[in-house]
């Protein structure tokens, strides 16, 4: 039955989607930056305003899944929305919204750090989005 | 298999060195060209063009020598232990032509047994032609051909070459110093030189110019080309070869080949035969002889039992266990040093040692002897842009090997000339080939914008506050004093602003009978009143800006403003910059409040000494970000902070910290309460307006593949993964790499790192400044151990250890230093000492270990438990980042030495002055004693200590007073008197002051001066109330360790 449950798996759906574009994209800037390709300055004023964003999509549709009292799927989310929090409370001092900080990101840990985090968010977003689809499908089918 | 060059040109003696370690022969002419051997003198150079390195093959040839020795050259370079004639073609490869220079010498082989050729025969025929100025006729002809060519004439053509071949050329060449210019002399040289040798000369080096090739072309090459092999081990290789063993005789370890009489040389080069003996084998025998050298160096020692340790001399940074030939060529210590003077081959190996490796650099060091070449085209690796380096390997004289990525590149032509010698087909023997420092001219290629000229700006304080301390006149007049000395040219510019809670501009318009001042006070929104004559040309407005300096500090005095908008004076002063980039000092005296920027306290006196919660982190990221638009706009910020205050330097460095400036700091500035600090201002502004300076630079440092850069300590901006960003370079920066195993180093024997530093010098020229290191590798934890620099360790550990603190907090820091001494001495009791002895065991290369590091936790960076104030800890910081690596080691661990008793034994000598040399004692109370007089040498101070019991002679021998009570307070001068005892003490002091670019203030200490606590504060050996003694931390550690 096309519930509200099944509208926030629909959502999450599209949304994840947009997720993985952002992975991926932050896997290929972070990459360019290893290889030398951009400037640190300019890589880190495309991918700071991306930060939030992500983080309140994510953090959106795990307000909705708890609205439709989905507690399986927000358990999955939790610990990502936690770290997300954490991230962004331990972040540099910074006056822009953002992460990363062009005169630390080229320190190799760091670099390792926030190339392995975009490779982990994928696979994670990845799953998800096939278990949304599941979810969305068993809502549905379910009566 | 590597193979051994065969190089044959003229003079190349030195060709021989085999780069090969492996191959024992010395084979390898050409890949080392650079090395040159003792032994190469001269006449040898001649001979030996070939080296052939012996394999076991070696009897064979004989007789094949015998008959000619160049045929036996030849076949060496193609297969290793080869029969002789077959051997050349096989190979086929790179072979070129014979080595020129090979043949003619001296006949003599080696072995008794064969008979000597006489000379003619002897050469090849490309040999011999060389002499000077002569080429072979041959010459041009490529190289596989020429070979086979070379080969067949051998017999008939090595006639040709007189002995004499040695040639003039050579003398010059083993060094060169400026003296070589001589040949720019010469007239065919002289349009280039002119045109690019005078630059140079302007510097210090000697240059080379080499240009004009064309007259040459045509001379053919003589070496034979070896050629090599692909193998990555062949180009390893090239740190073991001994090249200057003769080398036919090789075939034997190197070691003993050492040994053998030059005249065997000459011929040796006749058959070579390489064996290869596995690299691993050399390397062996490499490292035992290079440790035989230091026996010393083997002991393991208890520390607990040997208390100490600390030499009496000034530590030297260990030698690396390279070949003296390759060794020699290396880049000096002082500049350019690894942590491991061994690199071990994995990173797992590394992660055993549990030492850190990298490097610490001074790149921009003063140096006295700098080569300088102007040469239209730089050689550089076509794939990976290494510069050619001495330990490169030619293959041939036509093509070298890069050392670090291991690429084979073409010799351009105009590279095979050599300028100093005038000789054509020895590009081993360049300059570049010969010196691991050099600098180049750098043609137009390596410019984004023409060169910049010189601009300096100053940023004054101008607040109340300011004004009450008195700096403005200290600091005027020096810059009056120095405005001739400032370094630059025609086209220096130079402006000023000053600032309280407004901006003031000063416009010097030529023309103008006094300075006009334009003030700004929307700070909001800054802008430039006008967008000329603020910085003006310091030539065409000299009176106006001597007018202003001179009138600056009245202007302020009635001031009662006591607020500071330095962030928009920053912002304000950045605009005008901008257009053209340059160095921008900024002299602050007190937390800015106004603006962008302001801050607000955050020190709490109370919690000063513990390790928790303080605030080492920036607290607002704007400074960061103007650094960063300052660095894009190749402007470099330095900040004199003189403040009684906290002034949040955690905070306001950050804009020297990545515009790579320099931050001074002089807490409690008074111009009459604090004369000191008035003095140590006024030495230091003298240094930092006079002192050499380089604009819009960047520095890129490569390392052999295998191994990655992971993180840097310094002051700068990263651009890319090994590229620095410096809108300014000075000589008094240092900067240490982190760096890491990616890849195993298993088929290399050597590594190489390069830093190249590109610059505009303040003639307005752009330069770039290459240093090359090579060390070995090696596979055993034992190795590693043994060619440990404990001091560079330190070094780094230190500057990560700051990194710790900011990004961790202090107490981490502290604890990460202890256990890089328990780990590592752990690995090596657990991993290297067979048997388990009870004390603490330390190998010799890290005896020191446990006190510098016991002597970094009580430095003012990292020490708890004091009353010190946060920004004099961060400044403390800051200095760790910036300062090259012996001055850290000075002010972290200083040198003591007794000077009332000095004699004139075991004295320096020195252009007629006679320098005491006292030995340095250990830094304990207990080395003191109340009737001597001690002087400790901190690097950017010097401390004369004087017990109440001191002996009436020092007091009026040396110090000039009656008795004990009249020493002043404050003395920081020691009066000439015609007294031995004073000439011996200021001549070891000025000799102290001379070795470093800055000058240290004496202090003389007495008893109950403020000092005193300065003084015995740095005596790290002893307890204090909350930090462990030496004997105490040993044993904290040994508890650790045999766990």
């Amino acid at each position: 039955a096309f519930t509200f449950a099944a509208f926030c798996y629909m959502l999450a759906l599209l949304l994840t989607a947009a997720l993985i574009f952002f992975a991926i994209w932050h896997i290929i800037a972070f990459d360019e930056l290893k290889t030398d390709y951009k400037n640190p300055i300019d890589q880190c004023n495309t991918l700071n305003p991306l930060v939030l964003p992500e983080y309140l999509i994510h953090a959106f549709f795990c307000v909705m899944f708890l609205c439709a009292a989905e507690w399986l799927t927000l358990g999955l989310n939790m610990p990502l929305l936690a770290y997300h929090i954490w991230r962004y409370m331990s972040r540099p001092v910074m006056s822009g919204p953002g992460l990363y900080d062009p005169t630390t990101i080229m320190n190799a840990d760091i670099l390792a750090y926030c190339q392995k985090e975009g490779w982990c968010k994928l696979a994670f977003y990845l799953l998800a989005f096939f278990y949304y689809l599941y979810g969305m499908i068993y809502v549905l089918v379910s009566s | 298999m590597s193979q051994p060059g065969i190089p044959a040109s003229g003079g190349a003696p030195t060709g021989l060195q085999a780069q090969n370690g492996a191959a024992s022969a010395s084979g390898s002419l050409y890949s080392n060209g650079p090395v040159q051997n003792a032994l190469v003198s001269s006449q040898i150079s001649v001979n030996q063009g070939y080296n052939s390195q012996l394999p076991g093959s070696y009897p064979h040839l004989i007789p094949a020598k015998t008959l000619n020795p160049v045929s036996g050259q030849s076949n060496y370079g193609g297969s290793q232990t080869v029969s002789p004639l077959s051997n050349y073609q096989g190979p086929g490869q790179t072979l070129h032509r014979p080595p020129v220079a090979s043949n003619p010498a001296t006949p003599s082989l080696h072995s008794a047994p064969v008979p000597r050729m006489p000379l003619p025969t002897s050469h090849n025929p490309a040999a011999t032609p060389m002499p000077s100025g002569s080429f072979l006729p041959g010459a041009n002809v490529h190289p596989p051909l020429n070979w086979q060519y070379n080969y067949s004439s051998t017999g008939s053509q090595t006639n040709h070459c007189p002995p004499a071949s040695s040639q003039p050329t050579i003398s010059g060449n083993t060094n060169l110093t400026s003296h070589q210019y001589v040949s720019s002399g010469d007239p065919s040289f002289q349009n280039n030189f002119i045109k690019s040798g005078i630059a140079s000369n302007t510097n210090n080096g000697s240059m080379v110019v080499h240009n004009s090739y064309d007259e040459i072309e045509g001379g053919g090459f003589l070496a034979t080309p070896q050629h090599t092999n692909k193998n990555p081990t062949m180009s390893r290789s090239v740190g073991y070869s001994y090249p200057s063993l003769p080398p036919g005789y090789q075939n034997t370890g190197p070691p003993s080949t050492t040994g053998m009489p030059p005249s065997s040389l000459n011929y040796s080069s006749g058959p070579q035969g390489f064996i290869q003996t596995p690299l691993g084998a050399n390397h062996l025998a490499a490292s035992m002889s290079g440790l035989s050298l230091h026996p010393e160096g083997l002991r393991v020692i208890n520390l607990l039992q040997e208390r100490n340790m600390l030499p009496a001399t000034p530590l030297r940074p260990p030698v690396p266990n390279l070949h003296e030939d390759i060794q020699k060529l290396n880049c000096n210590p002082d500049l350019f040093r690894c942590t491991l003077t061994s690199i071990p081959q994995t990173q797992a190996l590394l992660n055993k040692a549990k030492l850190p490796l990298g490097l610490l650099l001074h790149p921009f060091k003063d140096l006295v002897q700098l080569p300088v070449v102007t040469s239209s085209t730089i050689v550089r690796c076509r794939s990976c842009r290494t510069y050619i380096n001495p330990f490169v390997s030619f293959l041939d004289p036509r093509r070298w090997k890069c050392n670090l990525c291991y690429r084979v590149n073409d010799v351009p032509e105009e590279f095979m000339y050599n300028p100093l010698t005038r000789v054509y087909g020895e590009p081993h023997r360049r300059p570049e080939v010969q010196n691991a420092t050099i600098e180049f001219m750098a043609p137009s290629e390596y410019m984004l914008r023409p060169p910049q000229p010189p601009v300096y700006l100053f940023v004054f304080d101008v607040s109340h506050n300011a004004v009450e301390t008195g700096y403005l006149n200290s600091v005027c007049q020096s810059l009056l004093d120095n405005l001739d000395l400032l370094p630059g040219n025609t086209r220096t510019k130079i402006g000023f602003i000053t600032f309280d809670s407004t901006i003031h501009f000063y416009s010097l318009q030529e023309g103008l009978s006094q300075p006009q001042m334009l003030i700004v006070s929307d700070i909001e929104d800054v802008f430039i009143p006008m967008p000329e004559n603020l910085l003006v040309n310091l030539n065409e407005s000299k009176e106006l800006v001597q007018d202003l300096l001179k009138t600056l500090p009245q202007m302020f005095t009635k001031t009662l403003e006591t607020q500071s908008a330095l962030g928009p004076a920053l912002q304000a002063a950045f605009k005008l910059m901008s257009p053209t980039g340059g160095r921008m000092s900024v002299f602050q005296t007190q937390l800015p409040t106004l603006g962008v920027g302001a801050l607000r306290p955050r020190e709490e006196p109370n919690q000063r000494s513990s390790a928790k919660e303080i605030h080492l982190t920036p607290s607002t990221d704007f400074y960061k970000k103007l650094a960063l638009d300052c660095s894009g706009q190749q402007v470099a910020v330095d900040l004199f902070l003189l403040s009684g205050q906290y002034s949040d330097l955690a905070s306001l460095g950050c804009i020297s910290r990545y515009s790579a400036g320099s931050v001074y700091y002089y807490p409690s500035y008074h111009h009459q309460q604090n004369p000191v600090q008035v003095q140590k201002l006024q030495k230091e502004l003298q240094r930092y307006l006079t002192r050499k300076i380089g604009f819009e630079a960047v520095m890129r440092i490569r390392c052999t593949k295998g191994l990655s850069i992971h993180t840097f300590h310094g002051n700068f901006f990263v651009r890319s993964t090994d590229l620095l960003s410096l809108p300014n370079v000075n000589p008094d920066a240092g900067y240490a790499v982190q760096m890491s195993v990616e890849e195993s180093l298993t088929d290399t024997q050597l590594v190489s790192f390069q830093s190249a530093l590109l610059y505009t010098s303040s003639k307005g020229e752009r330069r770039i400044r290459v240093h090359t290191l090579c060390l070995p590798v090696v596979s055993t934890l034992n190795e590693v151990f043994l060619g440990a620099d404990v001091q560079a360790i330190s070094g780094l550990l230190a500057n990560m250890a700051v990194d710790r603190s900011v990004t961790a907090s202090l107490s981490d820091a502290r604890d990460a230093l202890v256990n890089a001494v328990i780990d590592s001495l752990s690995a090596y009791r657990s991993s290297v000492l067979s048997n388990q002895q009870p004390g603490l065991m330390v190998p010799f290369s890290l005896r020191l270990f446990p006190l510098f590091v016991l002597a970094l936790l009580k430095q003012k960076s990292f020490q708890t438990g004091t009353n010190a104030r946060l920004d004099e800890r961060i400044f403390a910081m800051c200095q760790v980042k910036n300062q090259p690596l012996v001055y850290l080691m000075l002010t972290t661990h200083p040198s003591l030495y007794r000077v009332d008793n000095l004699s004139d034994e075991g004295a320096l000598n020195i252009n007629d002055r006679t320098i005491p040399q006292p030995p340095i004692l250990q830094l304990s109370v207990e080395k003191l004693s109340r009737d001597g007089a001690f002087l400790m040498d901190a690097g950017s101070v010097l401390m004369l200590w004087v017990g109440k019991n001191c002996g009436q002679n020092f007091l009026s021998q040396v110090l000039g007073v009656q008795n004990y009570a009249l020493i002043p307070q404050i003395m920081t001068d020691l009066p000439e008197l015609d007294t031995p005892e004073s000439a011996r003490i200021i001549a070891f002091i000025s000799w102290l002051r001379e070795q470093r670019p800055f000058f240290p203030i004496l202090y003389v200490i007495r008893d109950e001066s403020p000092m005193k606590a300065n003084f015995l504060q740095n005596m790290v050996e002893d307890r204090t109330e909350s930090a462990l003694s030496y004997y105490e931390f040993l044993l904290h550690i040994q508890q650790q360790v045999n766990k």
